[in-house]
């Protein structure tokens, strides 16, 4: 491999000709990620340009903060409030609930199809989202849910008359993790993996507790990619609305559920505060993925 | 050690429990149709509506055609990188991982406020141009994993040394690509389409907002009206998922592993 990626590191170094030949041959050398580019400017980057744009202009086409500023009022405020509450709890509860999958999986010494069988459980359930989950957690949770009879009529438990709800904030925390977990057990079993034996041994021999090895050793080597990805999982639920659309309707004014109601019917009656909106979404999320990026390269000094 | 494999065992079966009792409610919940008995009556009315029938081929359509599209535009692309442009990679790794940090509906936000009617791309004044842009859109989603899948089967096969002697023996680069290049990462590629398919079939937010009949928004719709339909879509919409999922393992353990084997 390190072979191969030498070789193309000397024939790209070769390729790049002095002189005439250059403004011949440029074409032809991006011709095979053209189309790529192409596709990712038009339809990804530009739309979203656009929209961030528009969010500091006003109806006159002119620079204005206005429609930052028309942000900070109450019911939107609420919005964007509830959807990063949700989006975190639901990435802490999930990040630690999926670690703790990983560690039994990994080095609790089950047998091994428990394992396999897991993981691919978790490829499955990752990827179980958006209107059918929440048809599934309204089968489980909701008023007439399996779950709710059951403890109703067997454990006497009236989830309902003790104020939770299917359709509030914590029935869709509940309803998130169902993803989140799965997506955390996904990316954090490798870097389990990834522990070396030798370091066991080497705490070990150098007279360290299992406490003291998993305090000192494994906890600061596994820490960046676990922060990542519970970074990772707040902008995968922040984002998310078909679940909640599902669910609850627009009874839970969460951020996108706000936003697709603007984009269906202008219900703040102001085009350029939709982009606004849309823009807020896009700093949080960037924000987010910056912090991943920074975990990440941190955990892989250690995680090869 | 005894201690922390009986932990190993509660969290293993408190996530169990977790993970298998909404299925298991669901699945009781969609037999509950007819009073007093158990039936599959909510499936046979699913699999017997019309809409169902002609969202769902809808969706199937729309996600073949952006697998096609994920293909044409991320195999070349990533064959390139690997071979002559290496020094590009960071940028097309951070462009393929933006669908991740751009949510969905802001995506389809800006597509309707750029491509609408009177732009100079008008793709929203025609019906067959707002499916493209659907299809576009779906392909902006799965470009993160279809990337990721073709550049991980391009790792294990020897790019340079394929693409010389197929120059060798006289071959140009439709040929190299078509007929050298894609069979050796086609297991790749079909464990990138599967994925695609799964993430494709059910998505709601921008088949919603681009008002296509789509199987999301007929799932939501049925969600909004039924009682016993919607836990039944939720099995029929799990076994799909399930059976994208386990195509791709099977697929795995016909992949190459490295690059250095002699066949």
């Amino acid at each position: 491999m390190t072979d191969l990626s030498l070789s193309d590191q000397a024939i790209a170094g070769k390729t790049a000709p002095s002189g005439e030949a250059r403004a011949l041959r440029l074409p032809t050398q991006w011709l095979g990620v053209a189309p790529f580019f192409i596709f990712a400017i038009m339809f990804l980057i530009l739309p979203t340009l656009y929209l961030m744009l528009g969010a500091f202009q006003n109806d006159a086409g002119e620079f204005t903060l206005e429609n930052i500023a028309a942000l900070a009022q109450p019911s939107i405020v609420a919005a964007y409030w509830i959807s990063i509450k949700v989006s975190l709890a639901s990435a802490l509860i999930g990040a630690f609930a999926g670690l703790a999958i990983a560690i039994a999986i990994v080095r609790g010494g089950l047998p091994d199809w428990i394992r396999s069988a897991t993981l691919t459980f978790s490829g499955v359930a990752s990827n179980f989202a958006g209107v059918p989950l929440a048809f599934a957690f309204l089968a489980t949770l909701g008023r007439l849910g399996l779950a709710t009879v059951i403890l109703n009529t067997v454990f006497g438990l009236n989830i309902y008359a003790h104020g939770f709800n299917i359709l509030s904030f914590w029935g869709l925390t509940l309803t998130y993790i169902y993803f989140q977990i799965p997506l955390m057990v996904v990316i954090i079993v490798p870097a389990i993996d990834g522990l070396k034996k030798e370091w066991g041994e080497a705490a070990a021999t150098l007279g360290a507790t299992t406490a003291q090895y998993w305090r000192m050793v494994v906890i600061p080597v596994i820490w960046p990619s676990f922060l990542g990805t519970v970074i990772l999982l707040f902008a995968n639920a922040f984002g998310a609305i078909a679940t909640a659309y599902a669910l609850t309707g627009s009874s839970l004014n969460i951020v996108p559920i706000l936003l697709y109601a603007q984009i269906r019917g202008d219900v703040l009656h102001n085009a350029h505060l939709g982009y606004a909106i849309a823009f807020g979404m896009i700093v949080i999320t960037g924000l987010a993925n910056v912090f991943y990026i920074w975990f990440r390269t941190r955990s892989e000094r250690w995680l090869k | 050690m005894k201690g922390g494999r009986f932990w190993a065992w509660v969290v293993f079966i408190l996530g169990a429990a977790y993970f298998f009792i909404p299925l298991i409610a669901t699945v009781e919940f969609s037999m509950r149709m007819r009073r007093g008995a158990y039936s599959f009556d909510a499936y046979q009315i699913v699999l017997g509506d019309a809409r169902f029938q002609a969202t769902f081929l809808y969706s199937v359509v729309a996600a073949i055609f952006t697998i096609i599209l994920g293909v044409l535009i991320v195999v070349p692309a990533a064959y390139w990188i690997r071979l002559r442009l290496p020094q590009i990679r960071p940028i097309v790794e951070f462009i393929t991982l933006l669908p991740l940090v751009i949510p969905a509906i802001v995506i389809v936000f800006g597509y309707i406020r750029m491509y609408g009617s009177n732009s100079p791309l008008p793709f929203l004044a025609s019906d067959m141009g707002t499916n493209a842009l659907l299809v576009v859109g779906y392909a902006t989603l799965a470009l993160p994993y279809m990337y990721r899948a073709v550049d991980t089967g391009l790792r294990t096969i020897d790019v340079r040394t394929l693409t010389e002697a197929a120059q060798i023996l006289g071959a140009g680069w439709g040929t190299i690509i078509t007929r050298v290049i894609l069979p050796n990462v086609l297991i790749a590629v079909l464990s990138g389409a599967f994925l695609t398919f799964a993430i494709v079939i059910g998505e709601f937010t921008m088949a919603s907002l681009l008002n296509r009949p789509a199987f999301g928004p007929y799932l939501q719709n049925i969600g909004a009206n039924r009682a016993y339909e919607p836990a039944a879509l939720a099995i029929i919409a799990f076994v799909i998922t399930w059976g994208c999922m386990s195509l791709i393992q099977i697929l795995s353990r016909f992949a190459p592993r490295s690059s250095n084997r002699p066949n």
